[in-house]
């Protein structure tokens, strides 16, 4: 019987965060099982729950469906959140596989050695305010609709915004050069759903904090 | 006028190299622009042709297409290579991601200073984590193909890593007999077999000198 969507991962961000915001963003309620030891990630393994034997998981309409983009391609194709034809998902792909570099970016640099740290933040400021935010900016420049494709929300919207939050909470003023992505940011956080999943309680995750990295470090071996 | 798709990219495999194989799975006659020098990929960024200054490049369909997932994702569904529904669209997005991981540590591998790299753990993944789920989805329903009984993308990237292991370790399928017999039966499939043959637009394993023109275009460091 499908019930609501179940995510498996640890309690914090790392690669379920995206897929926190958009089902969240698509008015989804889901339930959460945290990974907190070694054993947790072992017994799902030796469960035959993960395909690949890794993180994230999201039991879905019956399937257990892993690999993030897998996952979040499946939740914006069912809830219309992919554009309505090819070429509007082609655009809305590429500027998700845009975003994901960037927070991908974010999301490791916590577990860089601390010589690294600083090198590879500063390559994040400068990544986002000269090869990404422009493109998007550009984009809703541009077409000055509401929305970055086809005149209608979609995925790529969910992941901007959360990129850019990801981005202020590196450099808070971050978006201080591009006027409409200020004026996206604006619109999109106050859609009801996403509204509701910024607001303390939800069930968005926080920046990790160094006890998170070592946990994290710890149950993956890393 | 849209003609053939046009592919902009070093002469050599990367990141392009699934995109070659899905268009010629594909039976999709395309043409192909090599990178060669620093300058002349700075003078693409400069056109503005690059959306985030990166390669692979694809000029398809009226469209700068970058990113290669988007990219094979858009050539997977116009050409009836990406399941007929979701649910299907699912499993092959899921199969693709794993062996895109395992690729990926392949692709990588050259760009990796000698003393970092790590080809065995290429084939434990290979043979422990990537591989076995492949041979049971095959064993499990006894059909052709991955997904719902018909050819799809899924099946293409999957050859294409089994072929990419095998030039690392040649015997890497010998505990896999379905994927020994899938593997005999997609390189038959007449636009697979015509790819495989010397002289199509497949590239070799990446030498020396690839990986030095490579350095020299990027500036990697």
């Amino acid at each position: 019987m499908a019930g609501k969507p179940k995510l498996h991962y640890t309690k914090g961000r790392g690669k379920m965060e995206s897929i926190r915001w958009l089902l969240a963003a698509a008015g989804v309620e889901f339930e959460e099982e945290y990974v907190e030891t070694k054993e947790d990630l072992e017994k799902l393994r030796n469960d035959g729950a993960l395909l690949f034997q890794q993180v994230p998981m999201v039991e879905i309409d019956g399937m257990k469906m892993v690999q993030t983009r897998a996952i979040l391609s499946y939740i914006a194709g069912k809830h219309n959140l992919y554009g309505k034809d090819l070429r509007e998902r082609a655009l809305i792909d590429m500027y998700v596989e845009g975003t994901t570099d960037l927070m991908g970016m974010i999301m490791f640099l916590p577990f860089q050695p601390p010589e690294a740290k600083e090198k590879n933040f500063a390559l994040i400021i400068e990544r986002a305010t000269t090869r990404y935010f422009p493109v998007y900016e550009k984009v809703l420049k541009e077409h000055s609709q509401q929305f970055l494709v086809g005149n209608q929300f979609s995925w790529a919207d969910v992941h901007l915004l959360e990129a850019i939050l990801m981005a202020e909470e590196c450099k808070p003023d971050i978006l201080s050069p591009f006027p409409q992505l200020q004026a996206f940011k604006g619109r999109i956080s106050n859609i009801p759903t996403i509204k509701k999943f910024l607001q303390p309680g939800s069930q968005r995750k926080s920046p990790a904090d160094d006890k998170h990295v070592a946990q994290v470090k710890k149950i993956f071996n890393i | 006028m849209s003609g053939k798709p046009k592919l902009t990219y070093p002469n050599g495999r990367g990141r392009m190299e699934s995109i070659r194989w899905l268009l010629a799975a594909a039976g999709v006659e395309f043409e192909e622009e090599f990178l060669e020098t620093r300058e002349q990929y700075q003078k693409l960024i400069k056109d503005g042709a690059l959306l985030f200054d990166q390669v692979p490049l694809v000029e398809i369909d009226g469209m700068k297409m970058v990113q290669t997932r988007a990219i094979l994702s858009y050539i997977a569904a116009k050409y009836n290579l990406y399941g007929k529904d979701l649910k299907e669209r699912a499993f092959i997005d899921m199969y693709v991601e794993g062996t895109a991981d395992l690729m990926g540590m392949i692709i990588t591998f050259v760009f990796t200073p000698p003393q970092e790299r790590n080809l065995a753990l290429i084939i434990e993944r290979a043979t422990t984590r990537y591989f076995p789920v492949y041979e049971k989805v095959l064993k499990q329903h006894g059909q052709e193909f991955l997904v719902g009984n018909r050819f799809s993308w899924a099946d293409v990237q999957l050859l294409e890593a089994i072929l990419m292991v095998e030039e690392k370790e040649p015997t890497v399928l010998s505990k896999f007999p379905v994927l020994q017999a899938f593997k005999a039966r997609i390189s038959n499939i007449p636009t697979i077999k015509k790819f495989l043959q010397p002289g199509s637009q497949r590239k070799p394993p990446p030498d020396d000198q690839y990986v030095a023109t490579v350095m020299a275009i990027f500036k990697k460091d």
